[in-house]
């Protein structure tokens, strides 16, 4: 148990992914305007990555991994060159059952996130999720913990940058920092503080 | 008085719209509002008759940091003295240490002027007394040693990316000081970390005394090893808590002296310019988390674990950053139910970052950085919370 929260504790604030490897930034920018629809994204990305990983977990395990096919009969196939599409695509059906979701029981959140709700298939953060997944070599159970937090971490960033841009429509901006080029300067300066729990090993 | 206000009245006409220096009408508005309170009215009600607009406000705060810069500059001379085994009194020692305090002074206020000063004059917006606390901040949690033109690197940075950019002084979401120390510690860390620069050690002809590690008491409590007692390392090193009360210790340059801090502290409370709501939050926040993590210290836990919470508050930059920098009213929560949380957070993440994460000794700034990013989403659920129940009310 203890193992798990801290894998929780470190895709959340350790290594956030979006504020320690900066993937996700295009949906992070551009649906950051306002809490609720903040909130609602985020939310629709926690899902999408708890859903995701695990899947592709067992798809890496035991259909694409090197010697995954033994049970088959083939020791020797390597498939592993078809990771990244077959990632995609299951993030694709992923995104397309959810937008089903929303479009159906809210359809003013369907509104406002608008075309950024396709585009969490193209997300780099849930891609990324997947394929650090991979690389550090997760079990089931902590791939389905760190598709979660990963997305928590995600979550926690976005609405807070919602929030300080909603407080920041009282400031007086610089014109050509206006829109994405503070937020930019922002994100930096989010990264700055999340520093604060670099070095710690769990 | 009489005096400055005819000079001001002659010279008005030459800084007005129109006026032969129209362009530097807000360098004119600072210095004649400095003296002299404004003469602008308000047309109609409600007329607020109290002088204390936010250049008094500014200096109030400038004020209550006076006891620790003293207590900083003759703590410099002292650790300084101490260190090449010279006994030294009160004044020569604060010489000492004033002199060096002076230019990291004047490179902050120059450098911090020249951008507050050009950012006004080519934005059209006024010149604030919000730089003199927020310069005097950034002296007082810097160590002696630190070179001059990472001064003003740092001071630039904190200006323009930790206050220009959102639109000047109390439309920033960060704590200005705070960005230029915490963007100094992550470029140049040899020059504000470890256990090198706490010391001025300048005359190399003199013979440093034998057992000087020059460590602060932070670090040498969170480098005890597993099962001793932080306690007794730090007594062993030489400081007791009193010292450590009257800031007889190695640190940045005011963090050092609780008590000054206590000064200012009582100086913010009295006049109700520092939230006492912020401070008191602090204080549990920290406390709690402290005796949480006495409780759960063992023989395997690191020795910082066992370190009583009455240390804690003495060592290290947590008093000054309770009183000075969680209170900053731009950078904090603004609700009261939000300051709650907002503090009780800092609080808890300083000491978690103090024991938990061994890469840094010290955790009050990020701790208070990281907290600036989540104020105004704390602020917004307390409003909207408050919206509802309104509405339910109704």
């Amino acid at each position: 148990m203890e193992h798990y929260i801290s894998l929780a504790v470190k895709a959340i604030f350790v290594e956030n992914i979006l504020l320690a490897y900066f993937l996700g930034m295009c949906s992070f920018l551009a649906v950051s305007k306002r809490v609720e629809t903040a909130l609602g994204l985020g939310l629709a990305v926690i899902f999408v990555l708890t859903i995701t990983v695990p899947t592709d977990w067992l798809i890496h395990k035991y259909l694409l991994a090197d010697g995954a096919l033994a049970w088959a009969g083939f020791p020797d196939v390597d498939l592993s060159f078809l990771n990244f599409i077959s990632f995609i695509a299951v993030i694709a059906a992923m995104v397309q059952l959810v937008e089903m979701f929303i479009d159906k029981f809210s359809q003013k959140l369907y509104t406002a996130l608008g075309i950024f709700l396709p585009l969490i298939a193209v997300n780099c953060a849930i891609l990324g999720a997947s394929l650090f997944m991979v690389e550090r070599e997760y079990n089931f159970a902590e791939s389905a913990v760190f598709g979660f937090s990963s997305g928590v971490g995600f979550f926690l960033a976005i609405i807070s940058m919602a929030a300080i841009r909603q407080k920041l429509r009282y400031s007086n901006v610089p014109d050509g920092l206006r829109g994405l080029g503070l937020t930019m300067l922002i994100t930096g300066l989010m990264a700055l503080a999340f520093m604060s729990f670099s070095g710690i090993s769990l | 008085m009489k005096i400055i206000r005819k000079l001001s009245d002659k010279l008005a006409p030459m800084f007005s719209k129109s006026g032969k220096f129209e362009y530097f009408y807000y360098l004119f508005e600072v210095i004649d509002t400095f003296f002299l309170t404004t003469k602008d009215r308000t047309n109609r009600g409600p007329h607020i008759r109290d002088k204390i607009d936010s250049k008094r406000f500014m200096m109030t705060v400038v004020i209550a940091l006076v006891p620790a810069a003293i207590m900083g500059a003759y703590n410099i001379g002292f650790q300084a003295y101490k260190a090449i085994g010279v006994d030294a009194d009160f004044l020569m020692s604060f010489w000492k240490g004033f002199l060096v305090m002076l230019p990291i002074i004047i490179v902050t206020y120059a450098v911090g002027l020249f951008w507050e000063i050009l950012f006004a004059l080519v934005r059209k917006h006024e010149i604030n007394e919000g730089f003199f606390v927020t310069g005097i901040l950034f002296v007082l949690v810097l160590p002696p040693t630190i070179p001059l033109w990472q001064v003003a690197v740092a001071v630039t940075f904190g200006v323009i990316i930790g206050k220009e950019v959102f639109g000047g002084t109390g439309m920033n979401i960060f704590n200005p000081a705070l960005t230029a120390r915490a963007f100094l510690f992550f470029t140049y860390p040899g020059k504000i970390s470890g256990d090198k620069v706490w010391t001025l050690l300048d005359n190399t002809k003199e013979k440093i005394v034998d057992g000087f590690s020059g460590a602060t008491p932070l670090l040498i409590a969170s480098n005890t090893e597993a099962g001793k007692s932080a306690v007794e390392a730090v007594n062993s090193a030489g400081f007791s808590w009193e010292q450590m009360f009257m800031g007889m210790i190695p640190g940045s340059i005011g963090e050092t002296s609780t008590l000054a801090i206590l000064i200012g502290a009582a100086i913010l409370l009295i006049t109700g310019i520092g939230s006492w709501r912020i401070m008191l939050a602090v204080l549990i926040g920290g406390y709690g988390s402290v005796l949480l993590m006495n409780f759960v210290a063992g023989p395997s836990t690191s020795g910082i674990f066992s370190l009583p919470p009455h240390y804690h508050l003495v060592m290290g930059g947590f008093a000054f950053g309770l009183v000075f920098m969680a209170t900053d009213p731009v950078s904090a929560a603004g609700t009261n139910t939000g300051k709650w949380i907002y503090g009780i957070a800092i609080g808890v993440l300083a000491i978690l970052i103090r024991t938990i994460n061994p890469a840094y000794p010290e955790g009050m700034m990020l701790a208070i950085l990281f907290m600036n990013v989540f104020a105004p989403l704390i602020d917004y659920y307390v409003v909207q919370a408050n919206i509802r129940r309104r509405l339910r009310r109704a």
